[in-house]
């Protein structure tokens, strides 16, 4: 690269190739493409950062409004109820933070140490963080481009102070965009366990969430599995209608012709929904519920994969 | 046929409107679908443009997917979903190569294409379109008000169901139309209340009460409540047109409210 002027901004700077400076040098194009830039250096510290978090779980789906976070929340409360496991939940949802909500702490506030920022703690043993926790309203919109939403995610894994965590949850938008591809490159070089894929049995939902595994695919991200939400709703006074039909064939059929596991169904209960509300544990509310059953076994079976894969460390690069 | 000039290819159209929610999975694409329906029914001429990038669901819903998008002079031509050519469609769902294929990109890229959806779809005279956008306050979002903008959308439509974790998110919905200067024509709230059709028991799968306190919050019209009705589920999954099918289902009512409000606030036709 010779011919360099005086006031190169540097290749990796956000001002290659656009700087005033850049007009007339050789490498302008290619700068200002963005092809030389170096890797990203928070991708290097998120990696350290990540060496005291065992194991690391992307909640996905393709779908909006299939029970991501519902699933994130409560999959952190059963993990949480061993009191020797440190569980830590993380929203990047960033336009629609429904994990404060969910997991009771609206309002909190976040704040700052020496070492970083601190989660908001709900049990000792589980910390959470969100976008939700830094807006000072209920009505503030987040109304913010693919940069900034990436931005943000970068400084959650980087900056804030998890402590030594057993389980770190990833709570995800619906899509394949930014924050997906930005949570994947960010924890490329910190092994990400894999993912956990939530569905409804509607087609218009598995249509949806076949591109999510299509997505996992091509970012060589591992599925731990799919989970089968809002399964089987009966009515509860004659047993007789259904609501969400799995016309198609539902999660099974979809993971048997995809080759990836079904972890479980949780059936619909209305009691879900108003947990979340009130931001309770469903588990708490109703102990002897079928969907509290399913979600425990499909705890216990995201734990057995966990623990069936190198635990961080090794140079298992996750993507 | 005049050479392309401006003001374009959405020349033709009467009024726009958009389908909005912060929360993803509250019915936006259901609603869209089953106003163009009821527009349809009213006599109209109706195009659904669907920008949710990631997640296209309108195709399925009016058993069109896999079809082909043709280019004309003007651009792309939509596609007809019915004989009589009275609703039009454009969803990224027609450009892929492979339906399960991943439409994996980040903002700038959604936005051209956004853009491009808006400029180069030669939909001709319609009377209404209605644009479908995915949940959230981002790119999609920003990209279509822009490029909309100087045809003076009639004003958005904001989904929720009655859950108050839907209804925190839809408040900055309602947040973010405010700081766009989109107009919100009102709130729908969405699977409101089950009414078992063997019992008539009714069930509050998804709680109650938020639309319509919500509506209240932001001081917005309220439109309605649409129930959960399995015959409006299983419609859209087999593509099938409710609004012909099921004028007896209780969601009718409210759909054919709906549609009312639009068809008398933004009259098309001898008025």
């Amino acid at each position: 690269m010779e011919e360099v002027p005086h006031d190169c901004p540097g290749v990796s700077s956000a001002q290659a190739g656009r700087g005033a400076s850049c007009q007339g040098c050789p490498n302008q194009g290619l700068c200002a493409s963005g092809a030389a830039a170096a890797p990203d250096p928070a991708i290097e510290e998120i990696k350290e950062k990540m060496k005291t978090v065992k194991h690391k779980i992307l909640v996905l789906s393709g779908k909006g409004g299939v029970g991501k976070s519902t699933f994130s929340a409560h999959l952190a409360h059963g993990l949480a109820e061993d009191e020797n496991t440190q569980v830590a939940l993380l929203d990047i949802d960033i336009c629609g933070p429904s994990i404060p909500k969910i997991m009771g702490l609206e309002g909190e506030q976040v704040h700052q140490s020496g070492s970083g920022w601190s989660p908001v703690f709900l049990e000792d043993n589980l910390g959470v963080m969100s976008v939700g926790f830094l807006l000072s309203s209920p009505d503030d919109a987040v109304i913010w481009r693919g940069p900034k939403k990436n931005g943000m995610i970068k400084q959650f894994l980087r900056d804030v102070d998890w402590g030594e965590v057993d389980y770190l949850i990833v709570d995800t938008p619906p899509g394949t965009s930014d924050e997906h591809l930005s949570a994947v490159q960010y924890l490329a070089a910190a092994h990400i366990d894999g993912a956990v894929i939530i569905t409804t049995p509607q087609e218009v939902s598995l249509q949806d969430v076949r591109k999510e595994i299509n997505f996992c695919h091509k970012v060589k991200l591992p599925i731990i599995g799919v989970v089968e939400n809002m399964s089987g709703f009966t009515c509860p006074k004659c047993q007789e209608s259904q609501i969400f039909l799995p016309t198609t064939g539902g999660a099974e059929v979809m993971c048997r012709d995809l080759k990836v596991p079904l972890l479980g169904k949780v059936p619909l209960d209305p009691r879900i929904g108003k947990s979340c509300d009130k931001g309770e544990s469903f588990f708490a509310e109703a102990p002897d519920s079928p969907a509290t059953l399913a979600y425990r076994s499909i705890i216990q079976r995201i734990q057995e994969s966990c623990s069936l894969r190198q635990p961080k460390g090794e140079n298992l690069v996750g993507s | 046929m005049e050479a392309a000039a401006e003001p374009g290819n959405l020349a033709g159209v009467r009024h726009i409107i958009l389908v909005l929610s912060g929360k993803g999975g509250v019915g936006k694409s259901t609603i869209s679908t089953e106003l163009a329906l009821a527009l349809r029914h009213a006599g109209k001429k109706v195009g659904i443009l669907d920008v949710d990038l990631c997640g296209p669901s309108i195709p399925r819903m009016l058993r069109v997917q896999g079809k082909a998008v043709h280019q004309c002079d003007s651009g792309w031509v939509p596609v007809f979903v019915d004989q009589e050519q009275s609703i039009s469609l454009m969803s990224v769902g027609f450009l892929l190569e492979k339906p399960d294929e991943a439409v994996v990109w980040r903002g700038p890229k959604k936005n051209a294409l956004i853009k491009q959806f808006v400029s180069d779809v030669a939909w001709g005279q319609l009377d209404y379109l209605v644009v479908d956008t995915p949940p959230g306050t981002s790119d999609e979002h920003m990209a279509v008000v822009d490029a909309l903008r100087p045809y003076s959308p009639l004003g958005a439509l904001v989904v929720t169901t009655p859950q108050a974790v839907s209804v925190g998110d839809v408040r900055r919905e309602l947040t973010f139309c405010k700081k766009v200067g989109l107009r919100v024509i009102g709130v729908v709230e969405n699977m409101s209340g089950f009414v078992c059709p063997h019992c008539e028991e009714c069930t509050n799968i998804f709680s109650r009460g938020g639309g319509e306190e919500l509506a209240r919050h932001a001081g917005v019209p309220f439109l309605g409540s649409v129930p959960l009705d399995p015959e409006l589920t299983r419609s859209l999954e087999e593509g099938r047109d409710f609004i012909q099918g099921f004028p007896e289902s209780p969601a009718f009512p409210a759909l054919s409210c709906i549609a009312q409000k639009i068809l008398n606030e933004a009259p098309v036709g001898l008025s």
